[in-house]
């Protein structure tokens, strides 16, 4: 599974009401989320980001609330992954849940700036900078996982790994 | 004769739900949930992923919790049809303790008080300070909505265990620091990813005298510091606040003695000041001593950290008698229907209106930016809530000074963010 795409950098502790302000929180419509994704933090996010586009940020990403509507919002605003040096334990399972790849890889992370573009190969965990020609290695994601975001997620990986169980 | 290995509360609470001797730090196991929780913003996603799961059942219509809080009293025709969806979900599912508005409460302060959740539990919730059950003995954490769909499908939900930080605090503490105090030097010692993917453990003499309220602010913030759970263990304080609501038995679970920790921190609580976390991380907290002046434009005194019983009583101390600042809102939310009808039998609610306060049904409304209290661009407010993040509150121009209840209400009658020692008699 390869993706390519342009980088949004973001810093240290981008906490989910950052990524999808509560005040956005009476609806759970895809497409709602996303026309306020990031609003208080980057105003140009939501008129500039296309699809395929990469998040690149620092320690924590998607600390605080339990929302899954964050990663929901950023995977509906055409987001392919997001790198960061750490990420928030909830945040990472809602992420993989939903099927929005995510990756740990502090030095890719620190390295790459807004407008880089990134290679990624999810199988082999390899992230290539684009611009820089640098790769960096992060821990693959099993098998099992990589089928998980290749469905979309948890509940429609469930369901199809039911029907196999069944058929 | 097989030599027995030492575990932590975390380790053992999952150990014994999973019907394992032992269960190693970094394991992923599959455990039982004695309980799962959602609300009204998190619950319709759960419901929806539900659906596509297709099961026709949930897997204990006794063990789950719905309460609409966080945007009810419906604050509008969106929020409307989210709790009207969590309503007939219930409904049609025959969950036992859904709580309707005019009995409800803030889910962590409800949840306790009526018994749901106990020493050596399991409990999940979709919502992040599921955490705050820790104060009673459960290994309690926040997850997303698709876990809780799952969870509420199955009974079940893969976890992996937890290595744990224990927090041991001695002295005794200064007049006005509580809870809350401790909880936030804590966060602003160890940073908002201070124990993250981590359990905490909070003991030492300090700790053994706290009271309940107290313990489940501190659990609440757990969190905050990027914590999965936040425990106390069960001693008579927990036996005390437990017997009288519990409905089922359950099995009170303690670290062995020699259990082996991440990382173990001392704190001398005499050394703490009460504290106040500046925007926009709970982790700036400073002493009382050292905020400077801050004038503010509003206090919220409620929430599922500071909305309890005594959190009540210490603002309605400091407002007995005073005003609220002329250039100040000060909005009292109780955290339950029993908490609000003590406060009006005591007469606490007569205290906060002559003060010149707002007292409003339970609601977590303004913490999150919701409704009753938004904040304006430029205004600042001291609250006892549990995040100060940008624009958490309302405009992302406005900011959030985190404190426990004594120094909002005090900070409510100056104007600016001061403590009751400040207040002439």
């Amino acid at each position: 599974m390869t993706l390519e795409g342009r980088v949004w950098k973001y810093g240290d502790n981008i906490d989910t009401d950052a990524i999808i302000p509560a005040r956005y929180l009476n609806t759970s419509s895809e497409a709602e989320l996303a026309a306020h994704c990031m609003e208080d933090w980057d105003t140009s996010f939501v008129a500039n980001v296309q699809p395929g586009d990469i998040v690149v940020a620092g320690k924590n990403f998607g600390c605080g609330s339990s929302r899954e509507h964050a990663p929901v919002a950023l995977k509906a605003s055409g987001i392919a992954c997001v790198v960061a040096e750490t990420f928030a334990r909830i945040f990472y399972r809602n992420a993989l849940n939903i099927g929005l790849p995510i990756l740990e890889c502090p030095e890719a992370a620190q390295a790459t700036l807004a407008g880089h573009t990134l290679e990624i190969d999810l199988s082999a965990g390899r992230i290539r900078n684009v611009d820089t020609g640098q790769t960096y290695q992060s821990t693959p994601y099993p098998e099992f996982m990589l089928a998980l975001i290749e469905a979309g997620g948890l509940v429609e990986y469930t369901r199809r790994k039911l029907a196999e169980d069944h058929g | 004769m097989a030599q027995r290995k030492p575990m932590t509360m975390a380790q053992k609470i999952l150990a014994a739900h999973t019907g394992r001797e032992h269960l190693s730090v970094g394991e992923l196991v599959d455990v039982p949930v004695d309980m799962v929780l959602a609300n009204d913003i998190t619950a319709p996603i759960a419901i929806n992923e539900f659906a596509r799961l297709g099961v026709d059942e949930v897997f204990d219509r006794e063990r789950i919790a719905l309460v609409p809080d966080h945007f009810a009293p419906n604050k509008d025709i969106k929020s409307a049809e989210q709790c009207k969806q969590m309503r007939e979900f219930a409904q049609r599912y025959g969950i036992v303790h859904y709580f309707e508005v005019g009995r409800m409460g803030i889910e962590h302060a409800l949840l306790p008080q009526e018994g749901l959740v106990l020493p050596g539990d399991v409990v999940v919730g979709a919502d992040s300070h599921t955490c705050t059950y820790g104060a009673v003995g459960a290994f309690a954490t926040g997850m997303g909505s698709t876990d809780i769909a799952v969870a509420m499908a199955t009974g079940s939900i893969w976890m992996r265990v937890p290595s744990t930080i224990k927090i041991v605090y001695s002295g005794e503490r200064r007049p006005w620091v509580g809870g809350k105090d401790l909880i936030l030097h804590t966060i602003g010692l160890i940073g908002v990813d201070g124990a993250r993917y981590q359990a905490i453990e909070f003991c030492g003499p300090a700790i053994e005298t706290l009271s309940m309220d107290n313990r489940l602010t501190m659990s609440n913030m757990a969190i905050e510091a990027g914590a999965k759970a936040g425990m106390f263990a069960p001693d008579a304080i927990t036996e005390a606040y437990v017997s009288s609501r519990a409905k089922r038995s359950c099995r009170p679970t303690c670290a062995d003695a020699d259990a082996e920790y991440e990382r173990v921190i001392e704190i001398d609580v005499s050394a703490i000041e009460p504290t106040v976390s500046f925007p926009h991380l709970p982790s700036n907290a400073r002493p009382l001593s050292q905020v400077g002046q801050v004038k503010i434009d509003q206090a919220v005194i409620g929430s599922c950290t500071n909305g309890r019983w005594e959190d009540l009583v210490q603002a309605a101390e400091i407002l007995k008698g005073r005003q609220v600042h002329p250039d100040v809102r000060c909005i009292v939310i109780p955290g339950t229907q029993e908490i609000y009808l003590e406060a009006v039998r005591g007469g606490l609610a007569e205290t906060f209106v002559r003060a010149g306060a707002v007292f409003s049904t339970p609601t977590c409304g303004p913490c999150l930016g919701g409704y009753m209290g938004v904040l304006a661009a430029g205004e600042r407010c001291i609250s006892t809530t549990n995040r100060n993040f940008v624009g958490r509150m309302g405009h992302v121009d406005s900011e959030v000074y985190l404190a426990g209840p004594a120094i909002a209400a005090a900070s409510a009658v100056l104007g600016y963010i001061g403590g009751p020692e400040q207040l002439g008699r």
